[in-house]
């Protein structure tokens, strides 16, 4: 069980991470039968509090808390009291004295959950759905889920799989959360990127680093593609969006080279065409929707065991 | 008159001293037991009152963080006898009429010197000068100008700005920070910042422009104080630039002496500052290079904000710490407690040196007869635990808070008035005022 808090891919230990993964399967496969609901976390309020447009995650949290039976409440920076200049300090509290048992929140200022839960501002558990370019825990279980799912059987961890993560590490949330985990869970993570989009101090994470996809694509089990954003360009991380494709998309010829067994993932929402082609994105390969489906069950089992079982406010 | 007997100095000798009309008057071996009259200083060091170059005092503009009055009380609190307002106030200190305005208010509350830094650009926007002969020739009479908080990142004004201020005499104290490097940094680039996904502040940003002012002061021939160096190439490019016979100066900050990134790690905006807090690897060249000689100066930065700014997430808090009133402690700490220089360089660190560079003449004297009596008198052994809601800064923004620290300061004497007696600040002094 995992109490308190899920800020980071790291607050995980190897057991507690395999330990969710099979909570969140038992799950799957009840909102999989006729009646989807459950009603462990009746009576508890879930509030999405999202500084960010991310129509999919908060979707999916909504899901899972709702399949949970828990009162799910959205909240939306745009047009709220935030728009109005109030400050996280002031909606924090302001959530707190409505009674919310448990905060999803997106921040674009990385570090913003763990604010939350160090402050006083708020007793609730805090659940990290993305801060800043810092973590995105549940995208990387939901990620190692799906990867088990298609490569192991249910007891084992991902040693002996690699799996390439091609595109904006720099940036990316989903990229650092990965990484943490599945190296915990014993694959070989292997970061392909051109380097103006690694982080100074990636020598220090254990994985390889590769700025060539195309001799890393036939030695994986898993390549998992970022999204690429179109601003990038013109801060100059690359020269065109063409060139980006050329060098670092997966396109049909790529996808050709990958072994039999592999799998195709991305965190979505897609540019088809930039970092990965519509062929690969629809290709049998591809596991992009079971990401999105397994994100659903993954949820459920991090909010069952942050606030069904576990005591909530005995923060790590 | 004020009488001191039984202080130490700096070279171990005990000493009796009398400060009459705002100078030292008598001075002489210490007759030994218990005196009559007078401060009892046994066990205590008599040093001149500290200077520092580098003071955000908030005021025009914000005074909700600060006020000179309020920043002036957190100075004697400190030691410091004099301290210099940084320009980046609201509105800019970029005129005589707003240099002259803060002078006043220095002497109005009468604590310690308050020399204002006139600002180098027209509101600090980089692209004109302010009129800095103005500024110059005001009462206020300033000699440092500075855009801290903005780096002079153009080339040109910053040569003309350097060329131009040799006409009285002054100095351009840079913020050495290539803006370009530098979009939206948050932190010190490295392995933290990597880990924990918050945009990085290269130390490549910092020495770049150290490297092109100091080739600028060179070929021009003028003097560049280069304003709270961070990192050990930074510590490099100095001492090459002194070796060459360049005229710059730099300083240090006691929290960049101390602190390192690693604290960062919990998103806390205490300890967001800029220039950032760096790396281990940092902390001990800008420690070496304070007991060489090759950093000048340890100046504050000073940087009050009010608890808002603080009190939230990292990427929306303001950068900057207070640092008045824990400096010399730190320095304690950090400098003679690690056996890298003694008393004798503190005192040139934090009071000698940097009175010289700026040119303020009462302030940074020996210890002798018609000395100007500008002293502190410090406890060097005595501990003391650091409690913000105890600070006398408008302020609570300190990076220290809870920490035991050493060095407890009792009296200061400004100008030959007490500005703290027994370790109590003096709201109302008798100082040469106007």
């Amino acid at each position: 069980m995992i109490t308190g808090h899920l800020l980071s891919a790291a607050d995980l230990s190897k057991d507690e991470a395999l330990n969710l993964l099979s909570t969140a399967k038992e799950l799957a496969a009840i909102t999989d039968g006729p009646n989807k609901k459950l009603p462990t976390l009746r009576g508890k309020t879930v509030v999405n509090l999202f500084f960010e447009d991310s129509t999919r995650t908060r979707i999916s949290f909504e899901t899972a808390a709702k399949r949970l039976s828990a009162d799910v409440i959205n909240f939306s920076a745009k047009g709220s009291s935030v728009s109005k200049g109030e400050s996280l300090k002031d909606t924090a509290q302001t959530l707190q004295a409505m009674g919310a048992d448990a905060v999803v929140i997106r921040h674009g200022s990385s570090g913003a959950a763990k604010r939350l839960a160090d402050t006083q501002w708020i007793q609730a558990a805090i659940i990290n759905a993305g801060d800043g370019t810092h973590e995105h825990p549940t995208q990387a279980l939901l990620d190692a889920f799906t990867i088990k799912q298609h490569l192991r059987n249910d007891k084992s961890d991902l040693t002996g799989i690699r799996v390439l993560i091609v595109g904006d590490i720099l940036h990316s949330r989903v990229a650092r959360s990965n990484v943490l985990l599945l190296t915990k869970l014993g694959a070989q993570v292997v970061l392909v990127a051109p380097p103006t989009l690694l982080p100074v101090g990636v020598g220090d994470w254990p994985v390889e680093i590769s700025y060539d996809l195309d001799s890393q694509i036939e030695k994986c089990d898993v390549v998992m593609m970022l999204r690429i954003q179109l601003e990038r360009m013109a801060d100059s991380f690359f020269p065109t969006e063409r060139e980006y494709s050329r060098r670092y998309g997966l396109n049909s010829a790529r996808l050709a080279k990958l072994s039999k067994s592999a799998i195709v993932m991305h965190p979505g929402p897609m540019n088809r065409g930039l970092e990965i082609s519509a062929d690969s994105a629809d290709d049998l390969k591809s596991v992009i929707i079971d990401q999105v489906k397994n994100g659903v069950a993954v949820r459920m089992a991090v909010l069952y065991e942050l606030l069904g079982g576990a005591q909530i406010g005995d923060s790590k | 008159m004020i009488k001191i007997n039984n202080a130490k100095l700096v070279d171990n000798s005990l000493v009796d001293i009398e400060i009459d009309n705002g100078v030292i008057t008598k001075l002489g071996k210490a007759a030994g037991g218990k005196a009559k009259d007078g401060i009892d200083a046994s066990g205590k060091m008599l040093l001149p009152g500290l200077v520092d170059l580098h003071t955000h005092l908030r005021e025009p503009g914000r005074e909700d963080a600060e006020t000179v009055l309020t920043g002036s009380v957190a100075a004697v609190a400190g030691g410091y006898t004099s301290i210099s307002a940084m320009a980046n106030t609201n509105p800019v200190a970029d005129t005589a009429g707003v240099v002259e305005q803060i002078y006043r208010l220095g002497k109005s509350a009468g604590l310690c010197d308050v020399n204002p830094i006139g600002a180098v650009t027209k509101g600090l926007n980089g692209e004109q000068l302010a009129e800095l002969g103005a500024m110059a020739d005001s009462i206020a009479g300033v000699r440092i100008f500075s855009d801290d908080g903005k780096c002079v990142a153009d080339p040109l004004i910053m040569r003309r700005a350097l060329e131009y201020v040799k006409t009285f005499n002054g100095v351009i104290a840079q913020h050495a920070q290539e803006p370009r490097l530098t979009i939206n940094a948050q932190m010190n680039e490295g392995s933290v910042s990597a880990r924990i996904g918050l945009p990085g502040w290269p130390a490549i940003a910092e020495e770049a422009i150290i490297a092109r002012d100091i080739l600028l002061a060179e070929h021009v021939q003028s003097r560049l104080h280069i304003c709270h160096v961070t990192t050990a190439g930074g510590v490099e490019l100095i001492r090459w630039a002194k070796q060459r016979g360049i005229q710059v100066t730099a300083e240090v900050t006691p929290h960049h002496l101390l602190l390192t990134d690693e604290l960062v790690e919990n998103y806390d905006p205490i300890y967001k500052v800029n220039p950032p807090l760096r790396t281990e690897k940092d902390v001990w060249a800008l420690r070496e290079g304070l007991a060489e000689g090759v950093i000048d100066i340890v100046a504050t930065d000073h940087a009050p904000h009010p608890a808002e700014d603080k009190d939230c997430e990292w990427q929306a808090a303001a950068f900057g710490m207070v640092g008045l009133e824990t400096a010399l402690s730190v320095v304690i700490k950090t400098m003679i407690e690690s056996k890298l220089m003694g008393w004798k360089e503190l005192v040139d660190r934090m009071s000698i040196k940097p009175a010289q560079i700026a040119g303020y003449k009462t302030q940074g004297q020996s210890i002798a007869l018609s000395s100007v009596a500008n002293l502190i008198l410090v406890d060097p052994v005595a501990t003391w635990q650091v409690e913000r809601s105890k600070l006398h800064s408008k302020s609570r923004n300190t990076p220290f808070h809870g920490m035991e620290l050493p060095g407890l300061i009792s009296d200061v004497i400004y100008n030959g008035a007490q500005s703290m007696i027994a370790s109590k600040v003096v709201k109302v002094a008798s100082g040469s005022n106007e």
